[in-house]
């Protein structure tokens, strides 16, 4: 049996308590605290859907092993917009219809904002580069590319006005 | 869900140097303690019962093995290095190019924010990807144990299909090469299915310096095509001390495919990859001499 302690996620903003096996990896435990936007798909870091952001910077929680995650700041696909504002990403995605089944789509915008905080003005190849660990398995990428290209050119002009 | 095991999360190095020294296979079948980077080749094993360590101790909090600096004209690259790290990072845009090449087409975004040096090379992967850039830079790495240090030539880490140097209570701490001169470069590709989120069918280094308008010393190495990732040692032996001309290169190039020994799996099959140590050898060979000249 794995050794199993309460620690204490900060996920969203919120500080959450909870009891966690030292063998479960964050996707589980993300999943048992309601947090259902994270999505399970291969388990070996291959797909993308399990994606969500560390400290700012995205890693696929399948791989992740809750403990060592203990007073870092994680934020899924539901604690990106501020306030009632959906963020620009989750606008772009929904208006370039780039969205099909959406099991991927919460991985995709995680990726991309992970991305944008590296590289606000993303070419084609960095946006290639920033999404090569995100697999879509209906349809394909134009027009999550476009709407990542839009989203950019919103969040740029946000950061001018800030 | 997946094997049973404890997790330690020291902070310090040397608690975690003491921690991997304790013998702590107190059952016979587990792999005892383990290292666990940024796992993203150790959680799969993990699923998948290839691996069964009673503990892993976990170098999450271990922020001195992380970053790029250069000490003394010597390029030193702690080992918990991330792909990302590499693949922004100013000294190896500068200097070593194709570590930033190999890091662009590692994995996928997640997987490069939370991959690090140290746990691609000991994976003991043959189509690990940072490899062969590092074998081309004739890298060395320091290994670390509560005894202390020592330095192994990357050339002689690997020993066999997934057999290391490193002891169970060693960690690749560091990995370092001497700053590349003026008059060289060194180049990667990596031939896979796809341009990210693939496993490498052949990927292959070159790093070249030339001198009076001779390629003075060169260095191949091979990747995903040998039980270790090895360097084409007479395929160097024939370009260097010469001025490269298409003849030598394609003969060098043929030489190199000679010296690789892939097999069939399900990525390729041994004669397409011996067919592309042979077309990489040669295209990555003369643009190297083709940039420097």
């Amino acid at each position: 049996m794995s050794a199993s302690k309460k620690i204490t996620l900060n996920v969203n903003g919120r500080d959450r308590e909870t009891e966690v096996p030292a063998n479960a990896a964050l996707l589980e435990t993300l999943r048992m605290l309601g947090c259902f936007e994270v999505k399970s798909g291969c388990e070996k870091g291959d797909c993308g859907a399990c994606a969500v952001l560390v400290d700012g910077e995205a890693i696929d929680s399948c791989l992740t092993l809750t403990w060592t995650l203990e007073g870092r700041a994680i934020t899924t696909v539901s604690g990106l917009s501020k306030g009632e504002e959906s963020h620009p990403l989750i606008e772009s995605f929904l208006k370039h219809g780039a969205v099909q089944c959406g099991y991927c789509t919460p991985g995709l915008i995680i990726a991309a904002q992970s991305m944008l905080q590296i590289t606000p003005d993303p070419d084609e190849e960095d946006i290639r580069i920033g999404l090569s660990g995100n697999l879509c398995r209906c349809t394909g990428y134009t027009k999550v590319f476009n709407a990542v290209r839009e989203a950019a050119e919103v969040l740029r002009k946000g950061e001018a006005k800030a | 869900m997946y094997a049973e095991f404890d997790l330690v999360i020291p902070s310090r190095l040397d608690q975690t140097l003491a921690i991997l020294a304790e013998d702590c296979s107190i059952v016979n079948d587990t792999d005892g303690t383990m290292p666990l980077a940024g796992g993203t080749n150790m959680i799969v094993d993990l699923r998948s019962h290839s691996v069964s360590p009673e503990r892993l101790v976990s170098l999450a909090k271990l922020d001195l093995l992380r970053g790029i600096r250069v000490v003394d004209r010597q390029v030193i690259m702690g080992g918990a290095t991330t792909i990302t790290t590499m693949l922004h990072d100013r000294v190896l845009a500068e200097h070593a190019p194709s570590l930033v090449e190999q890091a662009r087409v590692f994995g996928g975004q997640m997987v490069r924010n939370a991959a690090t040096v140290a746990g691609n090379i000991c994976c003991g992967s043959p189509a690990a990807d940072t490899v062969p850039p590092l074998l081309a830079l004739d890298a060395e790495v320091e290994l670390t144990s509560k005894e202390g240090s020592r330095v192994v030539p990357l050339s002689e880490f690997f020993l066999g299909y997934k057999e290391m140097a490193r002891r169970p209570d060693e960690l690749l701490t560091e990995v370092c090469w001497d700053l590349p001169p003026k008059s060289s470069t060194n180049l990667f590709y990596k031939l896979a299915r796809r341009h990210g989120d693939a496993i490498t069918v052949v990927g292959i280094a070159v790093a070249m310096t030339v001198e009076d308008r001779k390629c003075s010393t060169v260095r191949i190495a091979l990747g995903a095509v040998a039980p270790i990732v090895k360097r084409a040692t007479a395929a160097e032996a024939m370009l260097s001390g010469n001025a490269l001309t298409p003849e030598l290169i394609e003969a060098a190039a043929k030489r190199a495919a000679e010296e690789s020994d892939p097999i069939d799996d399900v990525r390729a099959t041994a004669g397409y990859r011996r067919h592309g140590v042979q077309v990489l050898t040669r295209r990555l060979v003369t643009q190297a001499w083709e940039r420097l000249c």
